[in-house]
């Protein structure tokens, strides 16, 4: 799926990098507006259930989305709004799978950030930490049985979800498989309230590449230059047919595991660190410096992106919820098999 | 010619793979090895790339399956026992059996099982699957009792469009034979009444079914006329040959391999006494195995699950109610 939800700007004379390095913060902040109007409509009260965010992760996030191509397979996981957008995922299907519209691609029946297009490569997370690693390695596998050369799969993941058996078994299964597997991990020091240290006991999870051969890099989670350059590399080389990359980001989430959670744990002192700049800001002060983008610009771009959440609000605050009566209840494709329970 | 319940799956997996560019298997030691039980031997050879060897990765073998379904294909997992899907439980019953109803997306794969006790499996290499799977939504769950089921049950499973628990028995792989693969089949989710009598309905299913067989013969010396219900697949149960089973009979016993705890048999009982009260004659009865892990010596294990003595017993109670 690849669709841009921002209106091209009109480049004159810049080259790729600094072309996609502005795609590339517009998404940002197209993602880390419609997160923050997620977190003041949780407030609200208007949404059921819980609102996860991004935010410190959208250059990473974004990174991933940028860094694959139509066709391309897509794991996000609860933080990756940016990576959504980047891949092509409309801004409506985030709106109204949080507001629960029946038109959205959930209808209702899931919601949040659990949502997707599976046959458009964006594959629809379930809960469980990890699960997702080993479809993304399957949908790899079938195109390599079809005869398709050349996409790769990307899923992403936190510090903690390294630790379920379920990663394990992926990430072995990938490389045995040699697939073109290209798995990130944001490791941003928590699993919701737990530390690193309480997660894993090896030096770096950069380690952890070579006990499953697969291809390493580390980066900088908050420097969008580098996660762009990073992230490309690795899906060139996972398209190029050199096996799985792991990629480890550092960073600090920057807000809390969801928004009922105030992270009263997180140490002030680790806000402070540079691997906890924000990473939207960070990337301000370079379109500056550069002279990329001024400050009306850059308001400008935000006034566009505020706009665009706006209106898609208001397009799905009139649509319909999900009646009871019109659900079919049918949890098979084949409704003959279906049980008919009253 | 003679065909064993084994050699169906084999076949069966055989036409499959031959019929359908789109199907694969994938399990452990299935490749070249041709699976612990030889349900795929030979089928690597046949088909190059197409019977792959899988790590001891239960869930990641489940989760690429589904993977590889969502791309449309359409794959057949081998689990070495049905005892190791528990690692798999999680992809199975939240990854497999939501795609469709979440996304739309249909997840034609198929789970297969080799299942139920043998002399000296022990409680690792021995259990039943199918409550625990027939309790979620989202599922199809296959107890085929015949070789002729074993063979055209597992190709519907490969043809429908939703994920398929085949859960075949251990014991029936080999002991079990027919003359020849069928050539026709009733609809999945169809109950076959596999012995007619009046007196009493015995509901089985997988190698209980055996056992019901049985004790219908034995108890034809005596004098009764015991009618055998075959469940074929426990979801979706067919209530209504059932029901109409116990109208003729009045008299209803329901036997099942796995442990007692809710299950098939209680299921089974619990609709008939919902929306049959009135048919019986007697309180319905149930039989299942023990409320322990299965054990592993021989002795121990024909006195945990149902046998054709503690069936006949069973049965015999009932008919003098
Ligand atoms: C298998 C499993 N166990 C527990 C949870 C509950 N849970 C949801 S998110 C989360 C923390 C995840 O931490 P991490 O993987 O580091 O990702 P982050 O939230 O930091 O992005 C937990 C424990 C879950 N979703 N799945």
């Amino acid at each position: 799926m690849v669709h841009s939800p921002l209106k091209p700007e009109p480049v004159g004379d810049v080259s790729p990098m600094q072309e996609l390095y502005l795609r590339a913060y517009r998404l940002m902040l197209l993602a880390r507006v419609l997160d923050d109007k997620f977190a003041s409509l949780y407030r609200a009260g208007k949404i059921h259930g819980g609102v996860f965010l991004g935010r410190g992760q959208e250059a990473l996030s974004v990174a991933c989305g940028l860094a694959l191509r139509e066709g391309d397979v897509f794991a996000p996981l609860i933080r990756d709004q940016a990576g959504r957008l980047a891949f092509g995922e409309p801004i409506l299907d985030a709106v109204r799978t949080y507001l629960g519209s029946a038109l959205g691609p959930m209808r209702g029946r899931d919601g949040n950030v659990h949502r997707g297009h599976p046959k458009q490569g964006l594959l629809a997370m379930i809960s469980h930490l990890g699960a997702m690693i080993s479809v993304v390695n399957g949908a790899l596998l079938a195109r390599r049985m079809k005869g398709i050369a050349g996409t790769v799969g990307l899923a992403c993941c936190g510090d903690g979800a390294t630790s379920t058996g379920a990663f394990h078994e992926a990430l072995n299964q990938a490389a045995v498989e040699k697939l073109p597997l290209v798995m990130v991990v944001a490791n941003n020091q928590f699993a919701y309230s737990t530390p690193t240290a309480r997660q894993f006991a090896c030096d770096s999870l950069l380690d952890r590449a070579a006990g499953y051969g697969f291809h390493g890099s580390e980066v900088d989670g908050t420097d969008l230059s580098a996660c762009l350059t990073t992230l490309t590399a690795a899906a060139d080389r996972a398209r190029a047919g050199r096996g799985p990359q792991l990629v480890v980001a550092r960073l600090l989430r920057l807000c809390g595991h969801g928004e009922h959670d105030d992270a009263h744990y997180v140490d002030a002192k680790l806000k402070h660190l540079p691997a906890s700049r924000d990473c939207l800001k960070a990337s301000e002060d370079f379109l500056r410096a550069q002279e990329w983008a001024d400050a009306p610009t850059l308001a400008a771009w935000r006034a566009e992106v505020v706009q665009k959440v706006e209106e898609t609000l208001a397009k799905v605050h009139r649509e319909p919820a999900p009646d009871p009566f019109k659900e079919n209840w049918y949890a098979l494709s084949a409704r003959h098999l279906c049980e008919g329970y009253e | 010619m003679s065909i064993t319940y084994l050699e169906a799956i084999r076949e069966a997996q055989a036409r499959a793979l031959n019929d359908d560019p789109r199907v694969f298997i994938y399990g452990q030691d299935v490749g070249a090895f041709g699976g612990a039980f030889k349900a795929t031997k030979n089928l690597a050879a046949r088909f190059p790339g197409r019977v792959l060897d899988a790590p001891i990765s239960e869930d990641a073998m489940a989760g690429l399956a589904v993977g590889a379904a969502i791309e449309g294909m359409r794959p057949i997992i081998e689990m070495q026992f049905a005892d190791f899907s528990t690692v798999a439980f999680n992809q199975i019953i939240n990854q497999a059996a939501t795609l469709f109803w979440r996304t739309n997306v249909p997840c034609p794969i198929t789970v297969r099982l080799p299942c139920g006790g043998t002399s000296g499996g022990g409680p690792f290499h021995s259990q039943m699957m199918e409550a625990i799977y027939a309790h979620y939504p989202g599922l199809v769950v296959m107890t085929p009792a015949t070789v002729e089921d074993a063979y055209s049950m597992l190709l519907e499973a490969v043809a429908i469009d939703d994920p398929v628990i085949f859960c075949e028995h251990k014991l029936l792989y080999n002991h079990l034979k027919a003359e020849k693969l069928p050539t026709e089949a009733l609809p999945v989710g169809k109950a076959r009444i596999a012995r007619e009598g009046r007196d009493l309905t015995i509901v089985a299913y997988s190698a209980m079914v055996q056992e019901a067989l049985i004790v219908a013969d034995e108890l034809a010396t005596e004098g009764w006329e015991i009618e055998v219900v075959d469940l074929r697949s426990v979801k979706p149960l067919d209530t209504d040959t059932v029901m109409a089973s116990v109208a003729r009979t009045g008299r209803l016993l329901c036997v099942g391999e796995a442990f007692p705890w809710g299950g098939v048999t209680a299921e089974v009982i619990a609709r008939v006494a919902c929306e049959g009260f009135g048919l019986l004659d007697v309180p319905p009865q149930r039989l299942n195995a023990k409320d322990t892990p299965v054990p592993y010596h021989p002795n121990l294990w024909a006195a945990h699950r149902p046998t054709a003595p503690r069936i006949a017993a069973a049965a015999r109670k009932l008919l003098r109610l």
